[in-house]
């Protein structure tokens, strides 16, 4: 039953993705929208049923499939096999069935436009993709759906191909996360070499077997890293992620909640056994990613387009995930990616539907007072917000995050023997950057849905873009309760859903702990009140910012160094190869050889030519001189014939 | 004792001969020049006598008239080419003029 099941929450959107793209023109927006949906919808109904399977069974259960060997050869081998066990459980679901809300919400928003056949075939082509990189078993086929993920990305951010700033974001994307994707092909392939094989359980065994010396271990690992922050739009691969917004939409929620930038995170979690043994590349992970998310927040904080603060605190939560992770705690990396991904989807589908009836305005500035115009709409982003900053008790994202904090805060990075690194300072990187989530984006709904009225609100949201909203809300308030810290009720389903077995990392927290998680975000609502919120509005008396927020708004820093380190040399031997020295040097040899052959040709030509000439002259003249001698006059012959006697006669006398 | 030694007979038979020579060599007219001829087959001869004496023998003698005889058919043969030149109409004794043959 389930060997059955399994690949058709893959083949489900595959078949939707061929169905819908074979089909361009000849169905109709509805048609097209329902094929989508109910590929995706069938997988996820798919998927819970799965779940149900598995939750019923012994904790340790996985369901496997092995579809048909990939390649044999000597020393290596790979299938294309899918597993779904407890990590992979989650991570479907949530891919599954947020997939499905942004498809029912793109179904109606892309309803008019006429490219939306392609649109849908991109879109479930993606869900099909992400499925395939959460399923897969083994690393190699894994590299499909990852390599499929950012194809699909590419396609989808150009899918408004007339504009080419769109098409150059796509592009960006596209060579930003392939960067990254050849250190995860260099990680993989070390890991192949060591081992043998790419299946993740004897790769792991192998690795916590401790049969791969330590250093192939941190390179792998640090390799494998890379090519998740690229694909998680990590420091120092950030930039592609807000120039991404240049795709529809729900392009933007699917790419941010449920498919591209959370592959990195799983990817990760998956691997957990690996990175354990990889000590100073968790540190690595741990502190890059306290500055992502300082960094995001920050850039969120001086954006004015609205869609662009949401890609730097999508980059924030990111590193909220990546801290986890390197902290060792990635449970929490994954309940702090599920609850990630309601809020953000919900949030990216709202700001979506605002500017859609806002007339596509998308600078905060001018948008404005919408709570009037639009109560649902608001309701549904003050949640989103509410559970992206993580306010106390009544959102998923506090839940999360208290996990996060409470992991980061017991950590303890033993490098060295005597020389370690406390989880202390990130652990306050965290809190601040929790700070500054609840200051930017609160700072976002004061200013676009209170105070004055700004763009004329048009239309009204269809139904079909409503529903998922109705659902993400509910399920971004209230998806934390199933994990609560200690000095609350005692609810553990997450952890003890994922890992039975492994004590709980915030099992024995200091309730002040849980307070001031609880607290920090209030207080950045406070700040945000103060400064934006209030009827006289207290930021813009503050002098000289101006100064500090242009050049934080253009975020080129990271371009600049991309264009000193990538583009500018490609330019200069791009420059160089237009200059063609080689084929010049080639040209030249060839011009003179020519050159040197038609001289040699004229030289001999004359001279042969001098040659014949000559000897012509000579035969002639040869061939005159005895017909000198036949004159006809007797006497001349026979003065000859004297001459002849005498010259012989005087040869056989003097000799 | 011979009038002449062998040696004088050889040194007169060599200036006949270079006379002979030159006188056809420098002569134009047939009939010098036919002259001059049998003066060298005068030479010739008077070294065949000149050798009969030194060896005391008569062959010497034989080759003598026998060269005559030459000497006179040569003549006449010579003497009846200048005369049909004259019966086809070439009314001269001029050697070269006569080179139709001349290549």
């Amino acid at each position: 039953m389930g060997e059955i099941l399994l690949p058709l929450i893959i083949l489900c959107p595959l078949v939707a993705s061929l169905v819908v793209s074979v089909s361009a023109g000849r169905m109709g927006a509805c048609a097209i929208g329902t094929v989508a949906c109910a590929g995706v919808g069938l997988s996820a109904v798919i998927s819970v049923i799965l779940s149900v399977m598995l939750l019923s069974g012994p904790a340790t259960d996985a369901l496997r499939v092995v579809l048909w060997p990939w390649m044999r050869i000597e020393g290596f081998s790979a299938d294309i096999a899918f597993t779904l066990d407890r990590v992979s459980m989650v991570m479907i679901l949530v891919v599954t069935i947020v997939g499905l809300l942004i498809h029912v919400y793109a179904a109606g928003y892309m309803r008019d436009d006429p490219g939306i056949a392609r649109f849908f075939g991109c879109m479930t082509l993606f869900v099909a993709a992400m499925v395939v990189l959460v399923l897969a078993s083994d690393l190699l086929c894994m590299f499909i759906g990852w390599e499929g993920v950012g194809l699909c990305s590419y396609l989808l951010i150009g899918f408004w191909y007339d504009d080419p700033a769109n098409t150059a974001a796509a592009r960006k994307a596209f060579y930003m996360t392939r960067m990254g994707d050849v250190a995860l092909l260099c990680g993989l392939l070390l890991l192949a070499t060591a081992t043998g094989s790419l299946r993740m359980g004897t790769v792991l065994a192998a690795v916590t077997d401790g049969q791969l010396p330590p250093f192939s271990v941190n390179a792998a690992a640090a390799l494998i890293l890379v090519g998740a922050l690229a694909k998680s739009a990590q420091i120092p691969f950030q930039t592609w992620l807000p120039d991404a917004m240049a795709g529809p939409t729900p392009t933007s929620a699917l790419i941010h909640a449920a498919t591209m930038v959370t592959a990195g995170v799983y990817l990760i979690a998956r691997l957990h056994d690996l990175f354990a043994m990889a000590a100073p590349v968790m540190a690595f992970m741990a502190v890059l990613g306290a500055l992502t998310l300082l960094m995001g927040a920050c850039k969120a904080l001086v954006q004015s387009d609205l869609k662009r603060i949401l890609a730097w605190s999508t980059i924030s939560q990111l590193g909220y995930m990546f801290l986890a992770l390197g902290c060792g705690v990635w449970q929490a990396a994954l309940f702090h990616l599920m609850t990630h991904a309601f809020f953000k989807a919900l949030l990216f589908l709202t700001a979506g539907a605002v500017i859609m009836r806002a007339g596509h305005e998308q600078d905060i500035f001018r948008l404005g007072g919408l709570r009037h115009a639009m109560p649902g709409l608001t309701m549904a982003f003050v949640a989103g917000a509410s559970a992206l900053a993580g306010l106390p008790l009544v959102t998923a994202g506090f839940y999360s995050k208290e996990m996060i904090l409470s992991g980061v805060w017991h950590v303890h990075f033993g490098l060295t023997r005597e020389w370690g690194l406390s989880g202390h300072p990130l652990w306050g990187i965290a809190l601040l950057g929790a700070f500054l989530t609840a200051l930017y984006i609160f700072r976002c709904v004061f200013i676009v849905f209170c105070g004055k009225a700004g763009t004329r609100a048009v239309g009204r949201t269809s139904r079909l873009m409503s529903i998922p909203l109705g659902c993400l809300c509910v399920l971004s308030l209230s998806g934390g309760v199933i994990e609560m810290p200690d000095t609350l009720p005692r609810l553990h389903l997450f952890s003890a859903l994922l890992d039975p077995g492994v004590p709980l990392s915030h099992a024995d927290e200091p309730i002040w702990l849980v307070l001031a998680g609880a607290i920090v975000p209030l207080a950045g609502l406070g700040v945000a009140w103060v400064l934006w919120g209030r009827r006289v509005s207290v930021m813009r008396e503050i002098p000289g910012q101006a100064a500090i927020i242009r050049p934080a708004r253009d975020g080129r820093g990271m371009d600049v160094v991309y264009d000193r380190v990538f583009v500018q040399p490609l330019c200069l031997l791009v420059w160089l190869t237009r200059l063609d020295i080689a084929d010049h040097a080639i040209t030249g040899t060839g011009r003179l050889t020519r050159a040197a052959s038609a001289g040699m040709f004229r030289a001999r030509a004359g001279v042969v030519d001098m040659l014949a000439i000559r000897a012509t002259g000579m035969a002639r003249w040869a061939d005159h001189l005895p017909g000198q001698f036949q004159n006809g006059r007797v006497r001349w012959y026979a003065a000859w014939i004297a001459t002849g006697l005498c010259a012989g006669l005087a040869m056989v006398v003097l000799s | 004792m011979p009038a002449f030694s062998f040696n004088d007979t050889l040194l007169l038979a060599t200036v006949l001969f270079s006379v002979g020579l030159a006188g056809v060599l420098v002569r134009r007219d047939l009939v010098f020049m036919l002259m001059s001829l049998d003066i060298m087959l005068n030479a010739a001869a008077l070294v065949f006598v000149g050798a009969g004496a030194r060896w005391h023998d008569a062959t010497g003698q034989v080759m003598f008239v026998l060269i005559l005889a030459l000497a006179a058919v040569e003549t006449a043969v010579g003497l009846a080419i200048i005369v049909c030149l004259h019966a086809r109409g070439r009314p001269t004794l001029d050697a070269d003029t006569g080179n139709l043959l001349r290549g």
